[in-house]
């Protein structure tokens, strides 16, 4: 099926420039529809508003970081079946596997390129 | 719609029980440690009265080891730690706040031309505009080290912040501090800890040579398939 490049993307991230990086990239790619968050309860917030196909966080935020959003996410009724990618500096295998763990869709280390997100994307939503 | 509130984070009942535990074992372990300390200066009192020949060498020996300790506290209060909590150390944590500041300011700097050169770009068609927009997308790459230096300064003031505490624990124990030292945000890790929590998984960026590649994380994840 194809992928609805209309769709909603949600971004989460503490740092505002990595906001706009991703907002930029992900405009490069053609996702146009894109809201930010800067922590796990803003996302739950925004996610309660509108419907969206996708989900980026960062892990280490404050107060509620992505590990905590994922659970929730997953734990939502409406939103468990909602594709989640973690963008994050934490590479250690034991964050993979506790991300993993929660339903995490697909795992980006940070520093990331185009190309990486572009491929996990797929990966996750089917070719576009 | 109305806005949902976000579910209450509970620990399972299994978490509880397990820290409980770990609480237990913890304070047994302290207590053991606590005795064992003991039994070592009474050994090093008992061999320093045996080793006196008269109350003269033991008083002898004790001036010393007194005249030992003022040296040392001389020594520390030389070294102006007042002054390395109150200006050095805070006056760095300024210094490295300043300098996320102006990566962040800089960084947004080159987002701003660069968003310019993509609006210039969507008039452009062919090789030229494949060209600028592979610059556009390198350039918007290059600047997610913000966000990784972000990260390692934000750690580095966590520590400064932990050195100042332990300064002013010196300080107070020389009985010269206020010890009103700032909170730190790292917390000393409890003895017998079994489980990962997630404060346990906050430790990110690694360095260079230990930090998981993506193949690497692909391959992790590509196991549980």
């Amino acid at each position: 099926m194809a992928v609805d490049m209309n769709m909603n993307v949600l971004i989460v991230d503490d740092y505002k420039t990595m906001l706009r990086i991703l907002r930029n990239l992900l405009k490069q790619l053609n996702f146009n529809n894109v809201d930010e968050a800067t922590d796990g309860t803003m996302a739950m917030e925004v996610l309660s508003q509108k419907d969206f196909g996708l989900v980026i966080s960062d892990w280490n935020m404050e107060p509620m970081t992505g590990i905590q959003l994922l659970r929730l996410v997953r734990a939502d009724d409406k939103l468990k079946h909602l594709p989640f990618v973690m963008i994050t500096a934490e590479s250690k295998s034991e964050n993979v596997i506790a991300a993993k763990e929660a339903g995490v869709s697909n795992y980006i280390v940070k520093p990331f390129n185009a190309a990486t997100l572009r491929s996990k994307l797929v990966s996750v939503l089917g070719e576009f | 719609m109305p806005a949902r509130k976000p579910v209450a984070k509970s620990k399972p009942k299994g978490a509880r029980k397990s820290a409980k535990a770990r609480s237990k074992v913890g304070a047994s372990g302290g207590k053991h440690k606590a005795a064992s300390r003991a039994r070592k200066a009474a050994k090093v009192v008992a061999k320093v009265i045996k080793s006196a020949h008269s109350e003269a060498d033991l008083f002898a020996e004790l001036g010393k080891l007194a005249r030992y300790i003022q040296d040392a506290r001389k020594e520390i209060v030389a070294l102006q730690p007042h002054e390395v909590k109150d200006k050095f150390l805070p006056s760095a944590s300024d210094e490295l706040d300043a300098i996320v500041g102006a990566t962040a300011d800089a960084t947004n700097a080159i987002m701003d031309a660069t968003e310019i050169i993509e609006d210039v770009m969507g008039g452009l068609k062919g090789k030229r505009a494949d060209q600028l927009m592979e610059a556009t997308t390198a350039i918007y790459e290059a600047c997610t080290f913000q966000d990784i230096t972000g990260q390692r300064i934000t750690r580095v003031v966590a520590t400064l912040q932990d050195i100042e505490t332990k300064v002013d624990g010196l300080l107070s124990a020389f009985g010269t501090g206020n010890g009103k030292a700032r909170k730190t945000r790292a917390k000393p890790k409890k003895p017998g800890k079994i489980e990962i929590t997630d404060a346990d998984l906050l430790n990110g960026p690694q360095d260079a040579g230990t930090a998981s590649t993506q193949a690497e994380i692909d391959a992790l994840l590509a196991s549980f398939d």
